[in-house]
């Protein structure tokens, strides 16, 4: 972005003040042009012809230094890059890595066809929603066209999920492309021979390109300027990424080369970055080895500026810390990690049911909601509002306590007399501390849980319906 | 130098007892690794049988870890990188119909206002220095983000293992490979040295939490000892995190420990700081000031070791709270990695090495839990393998933001840590590897 203040912004705003954009003022909006939380297509009014020329230039100032890069259709569509900032506290990481993982056209149908559906299944619950992986890379093993092709329209027939097609020869790219071309493919890759043939295919099927030119950052930047004199800026970076000693040590370097030029302002290279952590398995023998050296090298490079990667474990215990060093980096800092305070059904409880605290953190309530809910267990459960801080630091700080507990459940009109057959608080096992007090807040009978909120069922096994005094 | 050692595949298969990994029931593992009691611990031997075919097979792939993972001794020192100049003119206008690539010099400068240099702090004395340790170890002393071709790095990431004044409950896949050595701090220790290739040990005096045993200091202060005779490497001692109890403990091993330069785990702005501080500074020590993710805090924290304490700026490591990989380590990464650009920038009262409380990733139920607790979830797979890479990722990612010291507890994850922040600075030589054709490898 080239501009970094509300002020400037404004100055190409209308200026009435006309409030369609949600915002009171022009100049409300313009902060959150900057902080990159609205986009200017928000502001109808500056859409029309005699602004043309402001909405132009505005655009411009506030395109990001990284440009985006689309890949695949749709729903699915892919964005990467889009990046202004080396440090995710200066505002936060938009358009998080995405994670291709391999499949090879010498590969049986039938496994070929089991992966694919592994790979676009894969979920993970966390905080609200589910953490899933991204693409298919399909790499050309066999040097035939004709099995490439195959092996995509495969690949094409059994997944949505964007996809990338890996080889160093045109000729079976074009294969590839023949039967996938609608689905707008990242083409892998031209390098230092085969660019010219590359870049051809690129343009006549406009569908993004990588870039591949192993520790030769000159050689990249060449390519880039290249390929964007020739009228394609749909361009992803591919500087090699070697998996070990110092050849690690070197890619690590290069990365960070190539995304602090582009970030200051080398528009020739402000592209998204790619890393290929399957390269680890050119190391290792052993499968377990490989997949832990994999897990390190794409933490590695999704913690610096990878913004799309290949993989080849499916190994859970590679995918979960995968996507969750992914969730880490990309979690948007400004944002607020809380859901509304109040009482929430789980599935259909009676007067019968437990009644369950919690905190309104949304890492903390959804991962108790969604424990119960798993579980069948029918509840009410409070998210009691402290200010978005779990369970052990809101104890420790005191935004959980008793008085917070009683007017959270009185707040929502909610009678544990009357509404309840069994008058008791189930409260987590790290706030057990409350009990007392909070047994006196609300005459209530309280039962202390288990520390984690993953233990609730069997716990409520041995504990629930509670023994009548 | 530091000497480390090569695994033998017979000392893995302690290691890999790990795999009879129960559950973490009763156990809580907090900010400074402090380790909460709340249950009984013990290997169910009909688990363990069940889960013998499974553990063999494990084993071996654990084995294979470990053998990437023999890395030569010698660190060499970082070398710095240097810009190849090509100088070639730059293209004119290009046609879109291109022969040639277009010439292009890719340039790209170093920061300009990373200024400060952050503390060289020096862990352990040795006879000269009088202490009785055979090396030391020195951290910090960075002028840049670790790793950056900005500036060398002057010292490579270390590892310090945890050890326990008592048997504790703790996570199977950890407990396993000290169940021989739980109720002997000293052979514990060694243990770790000898077997694991820690760099240090850290002694958590936990058996002084009056409500666990409430050892007294003086009989705490013994084990100190024997921890000192039993191993050679620089040591870490930590209190139970009792804040009443903790500065008389700590205040008592440092004496004992005089000379020795340890590092004493911690100073915190809950408890009484200032007697940590001056037994620090009384019996030549460093001070690990430890604040819970909050960068004014650990300032305010900082300023009052140096101010009003006297400790020097070279006897202060910071500890600026570890949360694990899912739960918080957003904010542990940031928090640390701000501390350490402010440092770098001049912020005197944070240009402190840092120490990361890594063992806290064994919290997350992913790293221990049998499998997912939700029915939506894809299968989570064998535990025995996450566990160990919960700890390492947790490790990696704030190793990449500035952290110097890790406080760890598997060995499969100290060795995976230290290969990997050793390659990033530079002292793992291995046969280079010809990616250019990657895409047809066979895997
Ligand atoms: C991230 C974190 C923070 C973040 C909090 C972010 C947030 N939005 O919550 C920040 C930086 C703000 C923070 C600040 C503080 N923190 Co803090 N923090 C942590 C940390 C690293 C992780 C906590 C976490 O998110 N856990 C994950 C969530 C999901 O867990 P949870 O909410 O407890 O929910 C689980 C269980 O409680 C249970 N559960 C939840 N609800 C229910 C309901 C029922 C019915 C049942 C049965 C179970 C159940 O299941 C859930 C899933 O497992 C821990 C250390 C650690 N590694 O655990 C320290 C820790 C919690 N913090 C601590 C402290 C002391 C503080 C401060 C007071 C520090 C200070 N002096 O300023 C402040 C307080 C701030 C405040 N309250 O305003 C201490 C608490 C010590 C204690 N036991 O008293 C801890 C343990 C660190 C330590 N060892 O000292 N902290
Ligand atoms: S819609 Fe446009 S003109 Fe109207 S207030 Fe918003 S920014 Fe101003």
């Amino acid at each position: 972005m080239k501009i970094n203040s509300p002020l400037e912004a404004y100055k190409f705003l209308p200026g009435t003040n006309c409030g369609e954009c949600g915002e009171l003022t022009c100049m409300a909006f313009a902060a959150h042009l900057i902080d990159r939380s609205k986009k200017l297509t928000e502001c109808k009014p500056i859409l029309e012809d005699k602004f043309k020329k402001k909405f132009e230039e505005l655009t411009a100032l506030l395109a990001p230094e990284i440009r985006e890069v689309e890949i695949g259709v749709g729903d699915r569509v892919s964005k990467i890059g889009g990046d202004d900032v080396l440090y995710r506290h200066k505002l936060t990481f938009f358009n998080q890595t995405q994670f291709a993982y391999d499949v090879w056209d010498t590969m049986d149908e039938k496994e070929l066809v089991e992966r694919v559906n592994y790979i676009q299944d894969f979920k993970k619950f966390y905080v609200g929603s589910f953490l899933n992986v991204d693409m298919v890379a399909v790499r050309c093993t066999s040097n035939d066209p004709a099995k490439f092709a195959a092996a995509v329209k495969k690949v094409v027939e059994t997944t949505d999920m964007p996809i990338i097609l890996c080889s160093f020869e045109p000729a079976v790219l074009k294969a590839g492309l023949e039967v996938s071309k609608d689905r707008n493919p990242l083409l892998y890759a031209a390098n230092r021979d085969n660019w010219k043939e590359i870049a051809d295919l690129a343009l006549e099927y406009d569908v993004p390109v990588t870039l591949f030119a192993p520790d030769d950052l000159e050689l990249l930047k060449s390519m880039a300027k290249t390929f964007a004199a020739m009228g394609t800026e749909k361009l992803v970076l591919d500087p090699g990424t070697f998996p070990t000693g110092k050849q690690l040590r070197q890619t690590f370097t290069n990365f960070i080369k190539l995304r602090r030029a582009g970030i200051e302002g080398d528009r020739d290279i402000a592209y998204p970055i790619m890393a290929v952590p399957f390269t680890a398995w050119m190391a290792h023998d052993d499968p377990v080895s490989a997949s832990y050296w994999e897990t390190v090298v794409a933490s590695i490079f999704t913690i610096k500026y990878g913004d799309i990667m290949i993989l080849h474990s499916t190994e859970p215990y590679a995918i979960l810390p995968e996507i969750h060093i992914r969730d880490t980096m990309y979690t948007d800092p400004r944002k607020p990690v809380s859901v509304d305070p109040g009482m929430y059904k789980v599935g259909e409880p009676t007067v019968d049911s437990p009644v369950l605290i919690t905190t309104n953190f949304a890492l903390t309530y959804y991962t108790v909601e969604s424990d119960l809910a798993s579980s069948k267990i029918d509840c009410y459960l409070w998210a009691i509002d402290t200010d978005g801080i779990g369970v052990e630091a809101a104890v420790a700080g005191g935004q959980l306590t008793a008085s917070k507990i009683k007017k959270g459940i009185e707040d929502s009109g909610f009678d544990l007399k009357k509404d309840t057959t069994h008058n008791t608080i189930i409260i987590p096992g790290l706030a057990a501390r409350l009990q007392g007090d909070v047994e006196d807040e609300t005459g209530a009978n309280v039962m202390v849980g288990p520390a984690d909120s993953g233990r609730i069922p069997g716990w409520m096994d041995k504990n629930w319906p509670p023994q009548k005094k | 130098m530091h000497m480390t050692k090569k695994m033998k595949l017979s000392q893995l298969s302690n290691m890999l007892q790990d795999l009879d990994v129960e559950s973490m029931e009763g156990v809580t593992i907090e900010g400074d690794i402090e380790l909460n009691i709340t249950g009984g611990g013990g290997l169910d031997p009909a688990l363990a049988y069940a889960l013998g075919h499974e553990i063999s097979h494990v084993s071996l792939h654990m084995a294979n870890i470990a053998r990437m993972l023999g890395f030569p001794a010698e660190q060499l020192l970082a070398s710095a990188f240097g810009m190849a100049e090509a100088g070639q003119p730059r293209a004119l206008q290009a046609s879109p119909k291109i022969q040639e690539l277009l010439a292009s010099k890719f340039e790209v400068a170093k920061i300009e206002n990373w200024k400060s240099q952050i503390q060289e702090v020096t862990l352990g004395a040795t006879s000269g220095d009088g202490g009785s340790r055979k090396s030391t170890i020195t951290i910090g002393g960075e002028n840049a983000l670790p790793y950056y071709f900005d500036a060398g790095m002057p010292h490579r990431n270390h590892v310090t293992l945890d050890v326990f004044d008592m048997p504790i409950s703790m996570a199977k896949a950890v407990k396993a490979n000290y169940e021989d050595v739980i109720n002997d701090p000293a052979e514990w220790a060694k243990k770790a040295v000898r077997d694991f290739n820690a760099d240090m040990v850290t002694i958590h005096l936990i058996s002084t939490d009056p409500l666990i045993k409430d050892t007294p200091a003086k009989e705490a202060a013994k084990v100190v000892e024997d921890v000192l005779q039993a191993v050679d490497v620089p040591i870490v001692i930590g209190g139970s995190g009792n804040p009443e109890k903790d500065p008389e403990v700590l205040a008592k091993a440092a004496e004992v420990a005089e000379g020795e330069r340890v590092l004493l785990a911690s100073a915190s702005l809950n408890l009484d700081y200032e007697r940590i501080a001056k037994a620090a500074v009384d019996y030549g020590h460093v001070v690990l000031s430890w604040t819970q993710l909050e960068i004014n805090a650990q300032k305010e924290l900082n300023r009052k070791l140096m101010k009003q304490c006297n400790v020097p700026r070279e006897s202060i490591v910071v500890d600026p709270t570890t949360a694990a990989l899912g739960y918080g380590l957003d904010y542990a990464y940031s928090n640390m990695e701000r501390i350490r650009l402010a440092g770098l920038m001049g912020d005197d009262e944070l240009t402190f090495p840092m120490s990361s409380g890594t063992t806290n990733a064994w919290g997350a139920r992913e790293a221990w839990m049998v499998s997912s607790p939700l029915s939506q979830d894809s299968d989570w797979g064998p535990r025995e393998y996450r566990g160990p890479i919960w700890e390492i990722i947790t490790g990696l990612t704030l190793s990449l933001a500035g952290n110097d010291l890790f406080m760890m507890m598997h060995p499969t994850s100290v060795q995976v840590l230290k290969e990997v922040t050793q390659t990033l600075y530079g002292a793992i030589e291995s046969e280079e590897i010809d990616i250019s054709n990657w895409i047809g490898a066979e895997v």
